[in-house]
């Protein structure tokens, strides 16, 4: 009952959106002499159940603070923040229906050392349920399947101190998901780790997207990450302004750059082969694949062109 | 190695000093404090050796590892012993040379007073601290102290607190480290001048390491308000702890040995600590 987690995209085809934002702005306030931060200005979109939306921008441009409304830590200015249906911005909310919406949805922050609690993996993981005041049982329950799902089994009872990054980041997730969230929000979750701690969470974040089916929205400045995702925002100066599959995105590779953003390594690679004049296509993200294109055209001139 | 200096006490292990219930054992090292300041002869005294050397036992942690926590008490250890040995009078003469007398009794309250204090530290250590994961004990204390709770003390709070210090040790000391290895590469010297000098070299250390700690508790509260934290009330726990027969065991044995220093004390003859 409370591990049979059957909701793997296909079974929820008739997809409900799990959030909801309609022209937010949000500005800090400004400290003394200085006039107030524009941080967001008019943002809206929305994410559909069991998405992998990836937001893309760069430092500075809003994504942070973005983060923090998506999980009621910050109080949009303007606008309306609807999390599973409910209204999340009205001016009558109360302390608890915050947490409902908390209930539902997730932060995996950035800094992997700010975020655990205790000592201990599995206490650290128990620490959301406990919260929530579940008996116990059903907390050791979901602690063996948040942990089981990130892959950490084997590390329950060991020292949260002493793991490595990319380690801590998937102890994070475990706390995370062993709520039994919908959905959850990763704030540069991968930015201080290293190569490879950065690709032990970002398998965990698809895994969970496509075995668990829960609803992941990405923030990153990693061109690569974002490739992984179904759709990508990007953002500017507090505002949306691309949004798409991420061969659509990456496709636009000069409005990227304008944007003060890259791309991936290998759409950049194959704009400059399309400069020089051979007609690749720009949305692959794959070396090998991109090898293969490349290839393709290549022997193409040398034979003539071929047809497609 | 360099992190675990602070609390860093715990040996992993599953024996039968590691399954206790933490509340029990907080009780039960107050209880064996008191029995060793109860022995006073050198029969009681041998009892207690043994029932260190079976805690040392039943406990399963190197001989090696309990030495080394010894470590740092080998000063007050030599210091309370020649104190005893040389100040100490009584009947049989040993050495009478010049202005040094040692008398047998000094010798022997030297050996008793060391004695106490190695089973105080070894065996309150292999009690609790060897054996106990710190979580346990705050999560022990917390219940203990539950009832208190009910007069309004803050008692979740408090071990709240104490979960969150023994969280961040770690990772503060590693930050201090790094921090004073960026200001060695500027060139601070934090090992030479006088005492003022070296107390104002900390300076350049300290403000980052407290600017840091705050960001890093302005995130963690951020972090615990989004996993829905809000404070004690109806907040349960995934670890429940139970009393078990060995708990029961433990007492019965720390009753048996009591009985046996006061009977020992009492009966057999021997040479009687003097303090």
């Amino acid at each position: 009952m409370d591990t049979g987690n059957n909701t793997a995209k296909e079974s929820e085809k008739q997809m409900s959106t799990i959030m909801k934002a309609e022209h937010i702005s949000y500005s800090y306030p400004g400290d003394e002499e200085d006039r107030p931060v524009e941080a967001l200005r008019d943002v809206s979109f929305s994410v559909e159940e069991g998405e992998f939306v990836a937001i893309l921008g760069h430092n500075g441009c809003g994504k942070s603070t973005l983060a923090k409304i998506l999980c009621m830590i910050l109080q949009p200015g303007e606008g309306k923040l609807y999390i599973d249906g409910e209204d999340m911005t009205r001016d009558d909310i109360t302390e608890e229906d915050i947490n409902k919406g908390r209930r539902k949805v997730g932060m995996v922050f950035q800094n992997p050392d700010n975020q655990l609690v205790a000592t201990i993996v599995e206490e650290d993981v128990a620490f959301g349920p406990e919260n929530l005041g579940l008996a116990p049982e059903k907390i050791r329950r979901r602690v063996d399947w948040a942990l089981e799902t990130v892959g950490m089994t084997k590390y329950a009872r060991h020292a949260t101190h002493r793991l490595s990054g990319g380690q801590k980041q998937r102890v994070a997730i475990a706390g995370a998901i062993a709520m039994r969230r919908k959905c959850i929000i990763f704030d540069e979750s991968t930015a201080m780790l290293d190569p490879h701690g950065r690709k032990e969470v970002m398998d965990t974040i698809s895994r969970l997207n496509r075995e668990e089916g829960i609803t992941v929205i990405h923030i990153t400045h990693y061109m690569n990450e974002a490739t992984m995702a179904d759709r990508v925002l990007v953002m500017q100066g507090g505002g949306i302004i691309m949004e798409g599959k991420p061969t659509e995105v990456f496709s636009r590779a000069q409005e990227l750059w304008d944007a003060g953003l890259d791309v991936p390594q290998t759409t950049e690679l194959l704009w400059y082969v399309r400069q020089a004049g051979y007609d690749v296509a720009l949305d692959i993200f794959d070396p090998a694949a991109c090898a293969a294109e490349i290839a393709r055209v290549l022997k193409g001139t040398a034979h003539g062109r071929d047809n497609t | 190695m360099k992190a675990d200096i602070a609390f860093g006490q715990y040996y992993e292990g599953n024996s039968f000093l590691h399954r206790l219930d933490p509340r029990w054992k907080i009780l039960f090292v107050i209880f064996y404090i008191v029995i060793i300041f109860l022995a006073k002869n050198i029969f009681s005294f041998a009892l207690l050796i043994l029932s260190a050397i079976f805690l040392t036992l039943i406990s399963r942690i190197p001989l090696r590892t309990i030495l080394r926590g010894l470590r740092p008490l080998v000063f007050i250890i030599f210091f309370t012993a020649i104190i005893n040995i040389f100040w100490l009078k009584g009947d049989t003469v040993l050495v009478d040379w010049w202005i040094i007398h040692i008398y047998l009794e000094g010798l022997i309250n030297a050996l008793l007073i060391v004695v106490r204090v190695v089973i105080l530290v070894a065996g309150t250590s292999i009690l609790l601290t060897y054996t106990t994961t710190p979580i346990a004990l705050t999560d022990g204390l917390e219940r203990l102290l539950s009832p208190l709770a009910k007069i309004h003390l803050p008692v979740h709070e408090f071990s709240m607190m104490m979960t969150i210090a023994l969280r961040f040790i770690p990772t503060l000391v590693e930050e201090t480290e790094k921090i004073m290895n960026a200001q060695k590469a500027r060139g601070a010297d934090f090992s030479t001048g006088s005492l003022v000098r070296r107390a104002k070299a900390l300076i350049p250390i300290l403000i980052p390491l407290f600017i840091s700690a705050f960001r890093r508790a302005e995130e963690l509260a951020t972090a615990m308000e989004c996993r829905c934290y809000t404070g004690g009330k109806g907040r349960t726990r995934m670890n429940i702890l139970h009393s078990s027969w060995r708990d029961v065991a433990a007492l019965l044995a720390l009753c048996a040995l009591c009985a046996g220093v006061v009977l020992l004390n009492i009966f057999a003859p021997g040479y009687a600590l003097a303090l």
